[in-house]
């Protein structure tokens, strides 16, 4: 190997050189801005900011949208993912491409759709109106548009997945007598449940990071709609820039310690991958 | 012993009462899955469409019709196609690296590509803010050299570069590591050189993935609005890109408008996507 490599040398460090410049000036020394930015005007600007009742509401509002679209994605990307696998019919192909639908949507555009199907006028307002259910400028719209976003995550990790183990398993637990329960519960979950973890970690963190969609349909209402991003936005506008660093601090500090999951996940299912 | 033999005889030796409820839970699940997908995802996208272009050309014409609506979308289309130029470069080469070289801090250069899956992309702004900012030595550096970077559109090619990077990478990553190093051993030892070898043996088994990737990094730029909207300053005309015109369209109450210049961004990503999915199934399809 080394006297393959030796020649090529020179070239190598350039190469390995141009890569670190490359991240370390996109993201490593804008993290490291970031930190010395937010803790620079001292301590008691990071717990004024994070014990004010605006924050604190924006916290818990990110928390409830992630929890809910979470087990929504995954229920839902399971039961998708297992008929888009085990199932063949007519219009198949044509959801499969719905599912990649989000990936090819701005936020913004997201956020749009449910402005004209629930806004002033929208298709489906008068239903809910006439029901008394707000739903634009309101947590239910939030949570729709959260969704939306998140839908391809747990299915375009659970697809391969499932494509992979096929029938056998699940045949056989069938035939031992085990009832349809059973079989998935002690056999296709646990087959799964990397590639699932794996989704759920990438849903929730674009969960927590969702700005573009919500920023339409939460009406920005300030302690009522406001989620922990749009409080980022709102206190950058108005000039309150410490608190926006202290916040977008606490976020980027979560996010790393999801990636750290996110990459023991990978390495578990790449592991069992090799196993079976 | 008759029942256990039927069971025995796996899915035909099903009862005709057990295969009825088998095929009605298929029915059931393919239902949720329809219903689901359906509601969420294809009524939404329907619905931006129609609000669009639902009384023909008449609203994209007008929503169209002023100057800082073309430039909002010429701009969002340059920003995006030097964002994917470079991470298609860049994205290549990251990806060469963590496979092919061992170098300490390997697995930790790997985790740092990934971090834009996790960072909120609005976060990814303020960190671009607090770096080029005025009150940062980096910030003032740049501007005793006379370069702005903040409120003019190298800041937009940042911040989309920033968010893409793990793209590239993650597509042209799994190729290289199965792709055998026999073939490149025999080219060097034929005596071609490394960047020959590299243009004859190596581009040709990753330049799928290369392009699959780069195309998703330039549909992801087209949309993106969470890292750029603080950093690009947003002036019409000069650095307003077109999903912060969508959003301003939006709260200036003109949805039809919005959903006109939607559907254009859409129609530009939805194409490409379709083209990769086509490109990842023809690289797939042999194996």
């Amino acid at each position: 190997m080394s006297a393959v490599a030796t020649p090529k040398v020179r070239g190598r460090g350039w190469l390995l050189a141009a890569c670190l410049l490359w991240v370390g000036m996109l993201l490593l020394v804008p993290l490291v801005g970031i930190v010395i930015t937010a803790l620079e005007p001292g301590i008691h600007v990071v717990t004024e900011t994070l014990s004010s009742p605006d924050v604190i509401h924006a916290l818990q509002l990110t928390a409830v949208i992630t929890v809910i679209s979470v087990v929504v994605t995954a229920l839902f990307g399971v039961v998708v993912a297992w008929v888009l696998v085990r199932q063949r019919f007519w219009g198949r192909a044509l959801m499969n491409a719905t599912v990649d639908l989000p990936f090819a949507l701005s936020p913004v555009t997201v956020g749009l759709a449910a402005l004209v199907l629930f806004g002033p006028g929208g298709w489906l307002a008068s239903f809910f109106e006439s029901r008394g259910i707000q739903i634009i400028f309101a947590l239910p719209s939030m949570i729709l548009v959260t969704v939306f976003i998140c839908v391809p995550f747990t299915i375009r990790e659970v697809v391969p997945v499932l494509e992979e183990i096929g029938l056998d398993e699940e045949d056989a637990s069938r035939t031992l007598g085990a009832s349809v329960w059973q079989t998935f519960f002690r056999v296709t979950l646990p087959n799964i449940r990397w590639a699932l973890a794996y989704g759920v970690a990438l849903t929730t963190a674009r969960a927590i990071g969702e700005i573009g969609a919500v920023l339409i349909v939460s009406g920005l209402l300030q302690g009522k709609t406001e989620t922990a991003t749009l409080f980022i936005f709102r206190a950058y506008e108005e000039r309150q820039v410490p608190a926006a660093y202290v916040v977008a601090l606490l976020l980027a500090a979560v996010s790393v310690t999801l990636l750290v999951v996110i990459e023991f996940l990978l390495h578990r299912q790449e592991r069992e991958g090799t196993r079976t | 012993m008759g029942s256990a033999a039927q069971t025995l005889g796996g899915r035909s030796g099903l009862r005709s009462s057990q295969r009825t409820a088998a095929s009605l839970r298929h029915l059931a699940l393919r239902g949720a899955a329809v219903v689901y997908l359906g509601l969420l995802v294809a009524l939404p996208v329907v619905a931006v469409v129609t609000k669009g272009f639902g009384d023909g050309l008449g609203t994209f014409r007008d929503a169209m019709a002023t100057p800082a609506a073309w430039a909002a979308v010429r701009l969002t289309l340059w920003t995006s196609t030097v964002a994917a130029g470079l991470n298609a470069v860049m994205g290549t080469l990251l990806a060469w690296v963590l496979v092919r070289y061992r170098f300490p801090g390997r697995r930790l250069l790997s985790t740092v590509v990934d971090l834009p899956l996790a960072i909120p992309t609005l976060v990814t702004g303020v960190m671009i803010l607090a770096l080029y900012g005025p009150n940062s030595i980096f910030g003032r550096f740049l501007d005793d050299l006379g370069i702005r970077v903040l409120f003019t559109p190298i800041a937009i090619v940042i911040a989309l570069c920033t968010v893409t990077l793990p793209l590239v990478v993650r597509n042209v990553q799994p190729v290289l590591q199965e792709l055998d190093t026999a073939e490149e051993e025999a080219a060097a030892t034929l005596g071609a050189g490394p960047r020959t070898t590299f243009r004859r043996v190596v581009f040709p088994a990753i330049r799928s993935a290369v392009v699959a990737g780069t195309l998703l990094t330039f549909s992801r730029c087209l949309g993106e609005i969470g890292s750029v909207i603080l950093v690009a300053g947003n002036i019409p005309k000069k650095t307003l890109t077109a999903p912060v015109f969508i959003f301003q369209l939006t709260s200036q109450f003109k949805p039809a408008e919005a959903a006109s210049v939607a559907t254009l961004l859409f129609a530009f990503s939805f194409v490409l996507v379709l083209v990769t999915s086509r490109l990842i199934a023809r690289k797939e399809a042999p194996v």
